[in-house]
Protein backbone atom coordinates (compact mmCIF):
# COMPACT_ATOMS: atom_id res chain seq x y z
CA UNK A 1 0.00 0.00 0.00
CA UNK A 2 3.35 2.26 0.84
CA UNK A 3 5.03 1.72 -2.46
CA UNK A 4 2.20 1.29 -5.30
CA UNK A 5 -1.18 3.91 -5.86
CA UNK A 6 -3.47 1.07 -5.15
CA UNK A 7 -6.53 1.66 -2.34
CA UNK A 8 -6.93 -0.14 0.24
CA UNK A 9 -10.16 -1.73 -1.08
CA UNK A 10 -8.31 -2.57 -4.78
CA UNK A 11 -5.16 -4.63 -2.02
CA UNK A 12 -7.91 -6.36 -0.02
CA UNK A 13 -9.63 -7.84 -3.11
CA UNK A 14 -6.06 -8.55 -4.49
CA UNK A 15 -5.55 -10.79 -1.30
CA UNK A 16 -9.19 -12.41 -1.45
CA UNK A 17 -8.98 -13.44 -4.88
CA UNK A 18 -5.18 -14.54 -4.41
CA UNK A 19 -6.44 -16.87 -2.20
CA UNK A 20 -9.03 -18.33 -4.09
CA UNK A 21 -6.58 -18.85 -7.01
CA UNK A 22 -4.28 -20.51 -3.95
CA UNK A 23 -6.56 -22.73 -3.59
CA UNK A 24 -8.31 -23.57 -6.07
CA UNK A 25 -4.62 -24.78 -6.77
CA UNK A 26 -4.17 -26.61 -4.03
CA UNK A 27 -1.39 -24.53 -2.89
CA UNK A 28 -3.23 -22.82 -0.03
CA UNK A 29 -4.35 -26.11 2.15
CA UNK A 30 -0.45 -27.25 2.90
CA UNK A 31 0.04 -23.09 4.59
CA UNK A 32 -2.82 -23.64 6.55
CA UNK A 33 -1.95 -26.59 8.05
CA UNK A 34 1.81 -24.91 8.65
CA UNK A 35 0.60 -22.00 9.98
CA UNK A 36 -3.39 -22.25 11.33
CA UNK A 37 -4.77 -19.05 12.12
CA UNK A 38 -1.32 -17.12 10.48
CA UNK A 39 -3.01 -18.62 7.04
CA UNK A 40 -6.56 -18.51 8.14
CA UNK A 41 -7.17 -14.68 9.41
CA UNK A 42 -5.82 -12.93 7.31
CA UNK A 43 -7.88 -12.18 3.81
CA UNK A 44 -5.95 -14.62 1.36
CA UNK A 45 -7.54 -17.06 4.43
CA UNK A 46 -11.40 -16.08 3.29
CA UNK A 47 -10.48 -16.44 -0.05
CA UNK A 48 -9.57 -19.56 1.07
CA UNK A 49 -12.64 -20.33 2.94
CA UNK A 50 -14.70 -19.55 -0.24
CA UNK A 51 -13.01 -21.82 -2.46
CA UNK A 52 -12.56 -24.78 -0.09
CA UNK A 53 -16.46 -24.58 -0.19
CA UNK A 54 -16.62 -24.09 -3.62
CA UNK A 55 -14.38 -27.21 -4.42
CA UNK A 56 -16.05 -29.57 -1.72
CA UNK A 57 -19.26 -28.36 -3.41
CA UNK A 58 -18.31 -29.49 -6.50
CA UNK A 59 -18.90 -33.41 -5.65
CA UNK A 60 -22.44 -32.37 -5.32
CA UNK A 61 -22.23 -30.68 -8.54
CA UNK A 62 -23.66 -27.19 -10.10
CA UNK A 63 -25.80 -26.85 -6.68
CA UNK A 64 -22.95 -27.84 -4.40
CA UNK A 65 -20.81 -25.34 -6.12
CA UNK A 66 -23.23 -22.64 -5.56
CA UNK A 67 -24.07 -23.79 -2.18
CA UNK A 68 -20.57 -24.01 -1.24
CA UNK A 69 -18.74 -20.92 -0.51
CA UNK A 70 -21.37 -18.88 1.28
CA UNK A 71 -21.97 -22.02 3.34
CA UNK A 72 -18.34 -22.22 4.55
CA UNK A 73 -17.92 -18.82 5.20
CA UNK A 74 -21.41 -17.72 6.36
CA UNK A 75 -20.29 -17.11 10.19
CA UNK A 76 -17.86 -14.79 9.57
CA UNK A 77 -20.32 -12.83 6.94
CA UNK A 78 -23.38 -13.03 9.06
CA UNK A 79 -21.14 -12.01 12.41
CA UNK A 80 -19.76 -9.30 10.36
CA UNK A 81 -23.04 -7.73 9.10
CA UNK A 82 -25.05 -8.14 11.86
CA UNK A 83 -22.77 -6.86 14.70
CA UNK A 84 -21.02 -4.44 11.86
CA UNK A 85 -25.23 -2.72 11.79
CA UNK A 86 -25.83 -2.70 15.03
CA UNK A 87 -22.63 -1.30 16.42
CA UNK A 88 -23.11 1.39 13.48
CA UNK A 89 -26.53 2.38 14.71
CA UNK A 90 -25.80 2.61 18.20
CA UNK A 91 -22.25 4.49 17.44
CA UNK A 92 -21.10 7.88 15.54
CA UNK A 93 -17.74 8.38 14.33
CA UNK A 94 -15.66 11.32 16.28
CA UNK A 95 -13.04 14.15 14.48
CA UNK A 96 -9.81 13.02 14.79
CA UNK A 97 -6.59 14.44 16.76
CA UNK B 1 -13.87 48.24 -24.86
CA UNK B 2 -12.99 46.27 -21.82
CA UNK B 3 -10.91 49.34 -20.32
CA UNK B 4 -10.23 47.74 -16.89
CA UNK B 5 -8.77 44.63 -18.75
CA UNK B 6 -4.99 44.18 -17.98
CA UNK B 7 -2.95 41.98 -20.30
CA UNK B 8 -4.27 38.76 -20.89
CA UNK B 9 -5.96 37.21 -17.54
CA UNK B 10 -6.00 40.68 -15.18
CA UNK B 11 -8.28 42.94 -14.07
CA UNK B 12 -7.54 46.39 -12.57
CA UNK B 13 -9.93 48.06 -9.85
CA UNK B 14 -9.65 51.71 -10.37
CA UNK B 15 -13.07 53.05 -9.06
CA UNK B 16 -12.24 52.00 -5.53
CA UNK B 17 -12.92 49.01 -4.33
CA UNK B 18 -12.36 48.06 -0.35
CA UNK B 19 -12.10 45.92 2.05
CA UNK B 20 -14.28 46.61 5.22
CA UNK B 21 -13.73 43.93 7.35
CA UNK B 22 -13.12 40.24 7.51
CA UNK B 23 -13.36 37.28 10.12
CA UNK B 24 -12.33 33.37 10.65
CA UNK B 25 -14.16 30.45 12.50
CA UNK B 26 -11.78 27.64 13.03
CA UNK B 27 -12.10 23.88 14.62
CA UNK B 28 -9.95 22.63 17.15
CA UNK B 29 -6.90 21.38 15.41
CA UNK B 30 -6.48 24.71 14.21
CA UNK B 31 -7.33 26.65 17.00
CA UNK B 32 -4.09 24.74 18.49
CA UNK B 33 -2.31 26.03 15.84
CA UNK B 34 0.31 28.95 15.70
CA UNK B 35 -2.00 31.49 14.24
CA UNK B 36 -4.56 30.86 16.55
CA UNK B 37 -4.77 34.28 18.10
CA UNK B 38 -5.81 36.41 15.22
CA UNK B 39 -8.76 33.65 14.39
CA UNK B 40 -12.01 35.23 15.34
CA UNK B 41 -14.08 31.98 16.79
CA UNK B 42 -12.12 28.95 18.02
CA UNK B 43 -14.08 25.67 17.85
CA UNK B 44 -13.47 23.23 20.94
CA UNK B 45 -15.68 20.75 18.82
CA UNK B 46 -15.47 20.25 15.25
CA UNK B 47 -18.95 19.15 15.92
CA UNK B 48 -20.76 23.04 16.66
CA UNK B 49 -23.41 21.35 18.56
CA UNK B 50 -24.87 20.17 15.20
CA UNK B 51 -26.31 16.87 14.00
CA UNK B 52 -24.29 16.42 11.29
CA UNK B 53 -20.65 17.53 10.22
CA UNK B 54 -22.31 19.32 7.35
CA UNK B 55 -24.50 21.42 8.79
CA UNK B 56 -21.66 22.20 11.61
CA UNK B 57 -19.53 23.52 8.67
CA UNK B 58 -22.67 25.72 7.10
CA UNK B 59 -23.00 27.34 10.70
CA UNK B 60 -19.49 27.80 11.05
CA UNK B 61 -19.37 29.75 7.76
CA UNK B 62 -22.46 31.88 8.48
CA UNK B 63 -20.82 32.75 11.85
CA UNK B 64 -17.64 33.60 9.97
CA UNK B 65 -19.86 35.98 8.20
CA UNK B 66 -21.95 37.46 11.18
CA UNK B 67 -18.57 38.18 12.56
CA UNK B 68 -16.98 39.90 9.58
CA UNK B 69 -19.87 41.95 8.74
CA UNK B 70 -19.43 43.01 12.91
CA UNK B 71 -15.55 43.79 12.04
CA UNK B 72 -16.70 45.85 9.25
CA UNK B 73 -19.19 47.80 11.39
CA UNK B 74 -22.15 47.18 8.76
CA UNK B 75 -25.72 45.58 9.01
CA UNK B 76 -27.03 42.50 7.15
CA UNK B 77 -29.64 44.84 5.90
CA UNK B 78 -26.40 46.49 4.11
CA UNK B 79 -25.29 43.79 2.63
CA UNK B 80 -26.52 43.68 -1.42
CA UNK B 81 -24.86 40.18 -2.24
CA UNK B 82 -23.36 37.15 -0.59
CA UNK B 83 -20.96 34.80 -2.40
CA UNK B 84 -19.56 32.17 -1.45
CA UNK B 85 -18.11 28.54 -1.64
CA UNK B 86 -17.28 25.07 -0.34
CA UNK B 87 -16.03 21.69 -1.19
CA UNK B 88 -19.48 19.62 -0.80
CA UNK B 89 -21.35 18.28 -3.56
CA UNK B 90 -24.03 20.68 -4.82
CA UNK B 91 -21.98 23.18 -2.10
CA UNK B 92 -24.10 22.19 0.65
CA UNK B 93 -22.70 24.08 3.47
CA UNK B 94 -23.13 27.69 1.14
CA UNK B 95 -26.03 26.75 0.53
CA UNK B 96 -27.69 25.86 3.33
CA UNK B 97 -25.87 29.06 5.28
CA UNK B 98 -28.03 31.42 1.92
CA UNK B 99 -31.07 29.73 3.13
CA UNK B 100 -30.81 30.88 6.75
CA UNK B 101 -29.18 34.43 5.88
CA UNK B 102 -31.98 35.21 3.63
CA UNK B 103 -29.79 37.56 1.05
CA UNK B 104 -29.57 37.61 -2.50
CA UNK B 105 -26.88 34.74 -3.05
CA UNK B 106 -24.79 33.69 -5.96
CA UNK B 107 -23.22 30.25 -5.41
CA UNK B 108 -19.94 29.52 -6.31
CA UNK B 109 -17.24 26.08 -6.94
CA UNK B 110 -13.58 26.88 -7.37
CA UNK B 111 -12.49 23.81 -4.67
CA UNK B 112 -10.07 25.46 -2.71
CA UNK B 113 -9.58 28.38 -4.69
CA UNK B 114 -13.07 29.38 -4.02
CA UNK B 115 -11.72 32.27 -1.63
CA UNK B 116 -10.27 34.59 -4.37
CA UNK B 117 -12.85 33.37 -6.74
CA UNK B 118 -15.22 34.89 -4.54
CA UNK B 119 -12.64 38.14 -3.43
CA UNK B 120 -12.25 38.80 -7.00
CA UNK B 121 -15.47 38.52 -8.07
CA UNK B 122 -17.32 40.62 -5.56
CA UNK B 123 -14.89 43.37 -6.16
CA UNK B 124 -15.89 42.97 -9.47
CA UNK B 125 -19.40 43.35 -8.97
CA UNK B 126 -18.93 46.38 -6.80
CA UNK B 127 -16.27 48.14 -9.12
CA UNK B 128 -19.19 47.56 -11.90
CA UNK B 129 -21.68 49.72 -9.39
CA UNK B 130 -23.73 46.92 -9.30
CA UNK B 131 -23.70 46.10 -5.45
CA UNK B 132 -22.67 48.53 -2.69
CA UNK B 133 -21.63 45.63 -0.26
CA UNK B 134 -20.31 42.43 -0.93
CA UNK B 135 -20.59 39.36 1.45
CA UNK B 136 -17.95 36.92 0.71
CA UNK B 137 -16.47 33.88 2.07
CA UNK B 138 -15.79 30.03 1.89
CA UNK B 139 -15.47 27.21 4.12
CA UNK B 140 -14.05 23.59 4.54
CA UNK B 141 -14.69 20.70 7.25
CA UNK B 142 -11.93 17.95 7.60
CA UNK B 143 -14.86 15.41 8.45
CA UNK B 144 -17.11 16.62 5.75
CA UNK B 145 -14.28 16.46 2.95
CA UNK B 146 -12.90 13.00 3.80
CA UNK B 147 -16.24 11.33 3.64
CA UNK B 148 -17.15 12.80 0.54
CA UNK B 149 -13.54 12.56 -1.46
CA UNK B 150 -11.36 9.75 0.94
CA UNK B 151 -12.34 7.46 3.47
CA UNK B 152 -14.70 7.52 6.54
CA UNK B 153 -13.61 8.72 9.38
CA UNK B 154 -12.98 5.50 11.89
CA UNK B 155 -11.41 3.30 7.95
CA UNK B 156 -8.00 2.61 9.47
CA UNK B 157 -6.55 3.71 6.36
CA UNK B 158 -2.29 4.90 6.81
CA UNK B 159 -1.97 8.21 5.12
CA UNK B 160 1.26 8.63 3.28
CA UNK B 161 3.56 11.94 4.64
CA UNK B 162 2.23 13.41 0.95
CA UNK B 163 -1.42 13.76 1.81
CA UNK B 164 -2.68 17.01 3.26
CA UNK B 165 -5.37 18.31 6.36
CA UNK B 166 -8.54 19.61 4.83
CA UNK B 167 -8.58 22.46 7.41
CA UNK B 168 -11.98 22.74 9.33
CA UNK B 169 -12.38 26.55 8.89
CA UNK B 170 -14.37 29.22 7.45
CA UNK B 171 -13.19 32.79 6.26
CA UNK B 172 -15.40 35.51 5.38
CA UNK B 173 -14.61 39.46 4.04
CA UNK B 174 -16.96 42.22 3.70
CA UNK B 175 -16.16 44.35 0.20
CA UNK B 176 -17.17 47.52 -0.14
CA UNK B 177 -16.98 50.84 -2.44
CA UNK B 178 -17.10 53.04 0.82
CA UNK B 179 -13.34 54.27 1.38
CA UNK B 180 -11.61 51.68 3.58
CA UNK B 181 -7.70 51.38 4.76
CA UNK B 182 -7.68 48.05 2.63
CA UNK B 183 -8.70 48.27 -0.57
CA UNK B 184 -8.37 45.96 -3.72
CA UNK B 185 -6.21 47.07 -6.14
CA UNK B 186 -6.23 44.49 -9.00
CA UNK B 187 -6.90 40.47 -9.50
CA UNK B 188 -5.54 38.09 -11.93
CA UNK B 189 -8.04 35.31 -13.02
CA UNK B 190 -6.40 31.88 -13.24
CA UNK B 191 -6.31 29.05 -15.99
CA UNK B 192 -6.84 25.29 -15.26
CA UNK B 193 -3.39 23.98 -15.49
CA UNK B 194 -2.77 20.10 -15.32
CA UNK B 195 0.41 18.43 -15.22
CA UNK B 196 -0.66 15.03 -15.04
CA UNK B 197 -0.42 14.07 -11.03
CA UNK B 198 -3.11 11.54 -10.87
CA UNK B 199 -2.11 10.56 -6.63
CA UNK B 200 -4.81 12.62 -4.41
CA UNK B 201 -2.48 12.05 -1.78
CA UNK B 202 -0.39 14.81 -3.69
CA UNK B 203 -2.24 17.48 -3.91
CA UNK B 204 0.28 19.82 -3.33
CA UNK B 205 2.28 18.91 -6.43
CA UNK B 206 -0.50 18.55 -8.48
CA UNK B 207 -1.68 22.37 -7.68
CA UNK B 208 1.13 24.37 -8.15
CA UNK B 209 1.82 24.71 -11.30
CA UNK B 210 -1.16 26.47 -11.32
CA UNK B 211 0.15 28.94 -9.20
CA UNK B 212 3.24 29.29 -10.80
CA UNK B 213 1.50 30.06 -14.20
CA UNK B 214 -1.14 32.75 -12.25
CA UNK B 215 1.44 34.42 -10.46
CA UNK B 216 3.74 34.91 -13.29
CA UNK B 217 0.96 35.75 -15.52
CA UNK B 218 0.23 38.25 -13.20
CA UNK B 219 3.76 39.67 -13.31
CA UNK B 220 3.40 39.95 -17.01
CA UNK B 221 0.42 41.54 -17.30
CA UNK B 222 0.93 44.21 -14.59
CA UNK B 223 5.12 44.53 -14.83
CA UNK B 224 5.81 43.83 -10.97
CA UNK B 225 7.64 41.31 -9.46
CA UNK B 226 8.29 39.97 -6.23
CA UNK B 227 9.97 43.29 -5.39
CA UNK B 228 6.99 44.96 -5.22
CA UNK B 229 5.07 42.72 -3.17
CA UNK B 230 5.25 42.30 1.00
CA UNK B 231 4.20 39.36 0.75
CA UNK B 232 2.98 36.48 -2.25
CA UNK B 233 1.04 34.19 -0.42
CA UNK B 234 -0.81 30.54 -1.74
CA UNK B 235 -3.55 29.11 -0.01
CA UNK B 236 -2.91 25.36 0.01
CA UNK B 237 -0.30 24.01 -1.48
CA UNK B 238 1.60 22.47 1.64
CA UNK B 239 4.95 21.80 2.25
CA UNK B 240 5.63 19.77 -0.66
CA UNK B 241 3.52 22.07 -2.88
CA UNK B 242 5.35 25.22 -1.71
CA UNK B 243 9.06 24.00 -2.17
CA UNK B 244 7.45 22.73 -5.64
CA UNK B 245 6.65 26.46 -6.28
CA UNK B 246 9.21 27.89 -5.13
CA UNK B 247 11.14 25.66 -6.86
CA UNK B 248 9.66 26.36 -10.26
CA UNK B 249 9.44 30.60 -9.69
CA UNK B 250 13.18 30.76 -9.24
CA UNK B 251 13.71 28.39 -12.71
CA UNK B 252 11.66 30.89 -14.52
CA UNK B 253 13.48 33.73 -13.45
CA UNK B 254 12.68 34.98 -10.10
CA UNK B 255 14.71 36.03 -7.61
CA UNK B 256 15.75 33.24 -5.22
CA UNK B 257 16.10 35.77 -2.22
CA UNK B 258 12.70 37.27 -2.98
CA UNK B 259 10.89 34.01 -3.28
CA UNK B 260 12.67 32.76 -0.14
CA UNK B 261 11.85 36.25 1.64
CA UNK B 262 8.33 36.85 0.16
CA UNK B 263 6.56 33.66 -0.78
CA UNK B 264 4.83 31.89 1.69
CA UNK B 265 1.99 29.12 1.71
CA UNK B 266 -1.57 29.45 3.98
CA UNK B 267 -1.47 25.17 4.66
CA UNK B 268 2.10 25.68 6.04
CA UNK B 269 1.02 28.38 8.17
CA UNK B 270 -2.02 26.80 9.75
CA UNK B 271 -0.66 24.10 11.79
CA UNK B 272 2.53 23.56 13.66
CA UNK B 273 4.95 20.80 12.00
CA UNK B 274 6.26 19.53 14.95
CA UNK B 275 3.64 19.07 17.46
CA UNK B 276 0.33 18.77 14.99
CA UNK B 277 0.38 15.43 13.09
CA UNK B 278 -0.89 16.90 9.74
CA UNK B 279 1.80 15.11 7.28
CA UNK B 280 1.64 17.53 3.96
CA UNK B 281 0.21 20.49 5.53
CA UNK B 282 -3.55 22.30 5.80
CA UNK B 283 -5.49 22.22 2.40
CA UNK B 284 -9.38 23.21 2.07
CA UNK B 285 -11.26 26.22 0.75
CA UNK B 286 -11.30 27.41 4.17
CA UNK B 287 -7.83 27.40 4.91
CA UNK B 288 -6.53 30.10 2.79
CA UNK B 289 -10.26 31.55 3.87
CA UNK B 290 -9.38 32.14 7.59
CA UNK B 291 -5.75 32.58 6.80
CA UNK B 292 -6.23 35.61 4.20
CA UNK B 293 -9.47 37.20 6.31
CA UNK B 294 -7.94 37.18 9.86
CA UNK B 295 -4.76 37.28 9.83
CA UNK B 296 -3.28 38.57 6.76
CA UNK B 297 -5.80 41.69 7.27
CA UNK B 298 -5.41 41.99 10.89
CA UNK B 299 -1.56 42.42 9.69
CA UNK B 300 -2.16 44.82 7.18
CA UNK B 301 -4.63 46.55 9.38
CA UNK B 302 -1.97 47.34 12.03
CA UNK B 303 0.05 48.51 9.10
CA UNK B 304 2.76 45.48 8.95
CA UNK B 305 2.00 44.53 5.45
CA UNK B 306 1.47 47.10 2.30
CA UNK B 307 0.94 45.33 -0.66
CA UNK B 308 -0.09 41.66 -0.53
CA UNK B 309 -0.89 38.77 -3.91
CA UNK B 310 -3.22 36.64 -2.18
CA UNK B 311 -3.68 33.07 -4.11
CA UNK B 312 -6.21 30.28 -3.43
CA UNK B 313 -5.38 27.31 -4.85
CA UNK B 314 -7.71 24.75 -6.03
CA UNK B 315 -7.81 21.18 -6.92
CA UNK B 316 -10.52 20.63 -10.06
CA UNK B 317 -11.13 16.87 -8.93
CA UNK B 318 -14.46 15.33 -8.89
CA UNK B 319 -15.66 12.24 -6.33
CA UNK B 320 -15.55 10.18 -9.34
CA UNK B 321 -12.24 11.29 -11.75
CA UNK B 322 -9.92 9.75 -10.24
CA UNK B 323 -11.78 6.42 -10.67
CA UNK B 324 -11.99 6.98 -14.13
CA UNK B 325 -8.21 7.44 -14.69
CA UNK B 326 -8.49 11.28 -14.82
CA UNK B 327 -5.26 13.30 -13.34
CA UNK B 328 -5.52 16.12 -10.90
CA UNK B 329 -6.23 19.63 -12.75
CA UNK B 330 -5.36 22.70 -10.38
CA UNK B 331 -6.54 26.47 -10.58
CA UNK B 332 -5.45 29.56 -8.56
CA UNK B 333 -6.93 33.00 -8.81
CA UNK B 334 -4.69 35.75 -7.67
CA UNK B 335 -5.36 39.07 -6.01
CA UNK B 336 -3.67 42.51 -4.53
CA UNK B 337 -4.72 44.08 -1.36
CA UNK B 338 -2.77 47.21 -0.77
CA UNK B 339 -3.61 49.30 2.13
CA UNK B 340 -3.66 52.93 1.08
CA UNK C 1 6.64 16.90 -26.54
CA UNK C 2 3.72 14.88 -26.05
CA UNK C 3 1.27 15.73 -23.30
CA UNK C 4 2.08 12.55 -21.25
CA UNK C 5 5.96 12.94 -21.51
CA UNK C 6 5.51 16.24 -19.89
CA UNK C 7 3.18 14.82 -17.45
CA UNK C 8 5.94 11.95 -16.26
CA UNK C 9 8.40 14.28 -16.31
CA UNK C 10 6.48 16.69 -13.66
CA UNK C 11 5.79 13.70 -11.71
CA UNK C 12 9.41 12.15 -11.58
CA UNK C 13 10.34 16.20 -10.87
CA UNK C 14 7.60 16.10 -7.94
CA UNK C 15 9.05 13.02 -6.55
CA UNK C 16 12.26 14.57 -4.92
CA UNK C 17 10.15 16.75 -3.12
CA UNK C 18 7.64 14.34 -1.53
CA UNK C 19 9.02 12.64 1.60
CA UNK C 20 8.35 8.86 1.61
CA UNK C 21 6.43 6.83 3.78
CA UNK C 22 8.69 5.22 6.43
CA UNK C 23 9.03 1.47 4.07
CA UNK C 24 10.82 -0.40 6.79
CA UNK C 25 9.27 1.18 9.75
CA UNK C 26 5.75 0.35 8.48
CA UNK C 27 6.90 -3.46 7.05
CA UNK C 28 7.97 -4.04 10.84
CA UNK C 29 5.10 -2.79 12.56
CA UNK C 30 2.39 -4.52 10.03
CA UNK C 31 4.60 -7.73 10.32
CA UNK C 32 4.60 -7.47 14.55
CA UNK C 33 0.80 -6.68 14.68
CA UNK C 34 -0.71 -9.36 11.98
CA UNK C 35 1.29 -11.72 13.31
CA UNK C 36 0.86 -11.17 16.77
CA UNK C 37 -2.78 -11.01 16.41
CA UNK C 38 -2.83 -14.38 14.42
CA UNK C 39 -0.43 -16.10 17.56
CA UNK C 40 -3.55 -14.55 19.47
CA UNK C 41 -5.77 -15.99 17.38
CA UNK C 42 -4.72 -19.42 17.42
CA UNK C 43 -4.24 -19.68 21.56
CA UNK C 44 -7.22 -19.06 21.63
CA UNK C 45 -8.91 -21.79 19.41
CA UNK C 46 -6.28 -24.25 21.52
CA UNK C 47 -8.38 -23.26 24.49
CA UNK C 48 -11.67 -23.72 22.46
CA UNK C 49 -9.99 -27.29 21.64
CA UNK C 50 -8.94 -28.06 24.82
CA UNK C 51 -12.54 -27.21 26.13
CA UNK C 52 -14.07 -29.82 24.13
CA UNK C 53 -14.89 -27.99 20.59
CA UNK C 54 -14.02 -29.44 17.23
CA UNK C 55 -11.75 -27.73 15.18
CA UNK C 56 -13.54 -26.65 12.39
CA UNK C 57 -15.90 -24.73 14.65
CA UNK C 58 -13.23 -23.62 16.80
CA UNK C 59 -11.58 -21.67 14.00
CA UNK C 60 -14.77 -20.05 12.73
CA UNK C 61 -15.47 -19.10 16.25
CA UNK C 62 -12.12 -17.17 16.68
CA UNK C 63 -12.38 -15.85 13.53
CA UNK C 64 -15.68 -14.36 13.97
CA UNK C 65 -14.19 -13.35 17.47
CA UNK C 66 -11.86 -11.20 16.02
CA UNK C 67 -14.27 -9.46 13.00
CA UNK C 68 -17.03 -8.38 16.48
CA UNK C 69 -13.38 -7.31 18.62
CA UNK C 70 -12.17 -5.33 15.61
CA UNK C 71 -16.07 -4.00 14.37
CA UNK C 72 -16.32 -2.75 18.43
CA UNK C 73 -13.00 -1.21 18.64
CA UNK C 74 -13.86 0.84 15.62
CA UNK C 75 -16.63 1.67 17.03
CA UNK C 76 -15.54 2.99 20.37
CA UNK C 77 -13.17 4.78 18.12
CA UNK C 78 -9.11 3.13 18.72
CA UNK C 79 -9.18 1.29 15.76
CA UNK C 80 -8.05 3.63 13.00
CA UNK C 81 -5.24 5.04 15.53
CA UNK C 82 -4.35 1.67 16.37
CA UNK C 83 -4.08 1.25 12.07
CA UNK C 84 -2.41 4.35 11.86
CA UNK C 85 0.65 2.76 13.48
CA UNK C 86 0.41 -0.98 12.53
CA UNK C 87 -1.05 -0.37 9.02
CA UNK C 88 -1.50 -3.46 6.92
CA UNK C 89 -1.23 -5.56 10.07
CA UNK C 90 -4.49 -4.75 11.17
CA UNK C 91 -5.58 -4.16 7.71
CA UNK C 92 -4.52 -7.71 5.87
CA UNK C 93 -6.33 -10.02 8.56
CA UNK C 94 -9.38 -10.07 8.48
CA UNK C 95 -10.14 -7.17 11.08
CA UNK C 96 -9.44 -4.95 8.30
CA UNK C 97 -12.62 -6.54 6.66
CA UNK C 98 -14.60 -5.90 9.47
CA UNK C 99 -13.41 -2.71 9.99
CA UNK C 100 -14.12 -1.59 6.81
CA UNK C 101 -18.00 -2.42 7.03
CA UNK C 102 -18.33 -0.53 10.17
CA UNK C 103 -16.62 2.87 9.42
CA UNK C 104 -18.82 3.80 6.40
CA UNK C 105 -22.00 2.72 8.01
CA UNK C 106 -21.26 4.73 11.01
CA UNK C 107 -20.75 7.70 9.07
CA UNK C 108 -23.25 7.20 6.76
CA UNK C 109 -25.44 7.08 9.32
CA UNK C 110 -27.09 10.38 8.96
CA UNK C 111 -27.99 9.26 6.20
CA UNK C 112 -30.65 6.78 7.78
CA UNK C 113 -30.31 4.14 9.18
CA UNK C 114 -31.61 2.08 5.42
CA UNK C 115 -30.01 4.06 2.96
CA UNK C 116 -27.79 5.47 4.67
CA UNK C 117 -26.09 2.81 7.47
CA UNK C 118 -26.70 0.00 5.41
CA UNK C 119 -26.35 0.68 2.03
CA UNK C 120 -22.73 1.91 3.19
CA UNK C 121 -21.68 -1.29 4.92
CA UNK C 122 -20.62 -2.80 1.79
CA UNK C 123 -18.74 -0.16 0.59
CA UNK C 124 -15.36 -1.06 0.81
CA UNK C 125 -16.35 -4.93 1.53
CA UNK C 126 -18.65 -5.56 -1.60
CA UNK C 127 -16.20 -5.87 -3.89
CA UNK C 128 -13.96 -8.10 -1.67
CA UNK C 129 -17.36 -10.43 -1.68
CA UNK C 130 -18.38 -9.97 -4.81
CA UNK C 131 -14.84 -10.58 -6.33
CA UNK C 132 -13.91 -13.23 -3.68
CA UNK C 133 -17.35 -15.41 -4.34
CA UNK C 134 -16.88 -14.91 -8.67
CA UNK C 135 -13.30 -16.76 -8.48
CA UNK C 136 -14.28 -19.50 -6.03
CA UNK C 137 -17.54 -20.18 -7.89
CA UNK C 138 -15.80 -20.01 -10.96
CA UNK C 139 -12.74 -22.56 -9.11
CA UNK C 140 -16.23 -24.82 -8.07
CA UNK C 141 -17.26 -24.56 -11.43
CA UNK C 142 -13.89 -25.44 -12.79
CA UNK C 143 -13.49 -28.77 -10.20
CA UNK C 144 -17.13 -29.92 -11.04
CA UNK C 145 -16.28 -29.88 -14.72
CA UNK C 146 -13.34 -31.42 -14.42
CA UNK C 147 -14.64 -33.91 -12.00
CA UNK C 148 -12.00 -33.86 -9.87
Amino acid sequence: MDRTRLTTPRVLVIFVVAGVVLQGLQLYEPLVKLANQGATLPLPGFGYALAKGAMEGAEYGLLGVLKGPLKATSAGIAAAVSWGYVLAVFFSSKPPK
Amino acid sequence: MAEKKVGKQTVRFEKGTYVAGGAAVVGRKEGEGPLSASFDLLLKDDRYEEKTWEKAESKMLKEAMYLALKNADKKKQDVDLVLSGDLLNQIMSSSFMARDLQLPFLGLYGACSTMTESLLLGAMLTEGGFAKNVLIGASSHFCTAERQFRMPVEHGNQRPPSAQWTATAAGSMVLTEQRCPVRIDCGTIGKVIDAGIKDANRMGSAMAPAAVDTILNHFADTGRSFADYDLVLTGDLGYIGKAIAADLLVDAGMDPQLVKERYDDCGTMLYDRERQDVHGGGSGCGCSAAVFSAHILKRMEAGELSRVLLLSTGAMLSTISPLQGESIPGIAHGVVLEVC
Amino acid sequence: MEKKDIAKGYEAYTESFTPKPPYLKNCLWAFFVGGSLCMLAYFVQGLLMGGGMKEDDAQTLVTVGVIMIAQLLTALGPFDTFAKKAGAGLIVPISGFANSMVAPAMEYKKEGLVLGAGAKLFTVAGPVLVCGITASVIVGVIYWLTGM
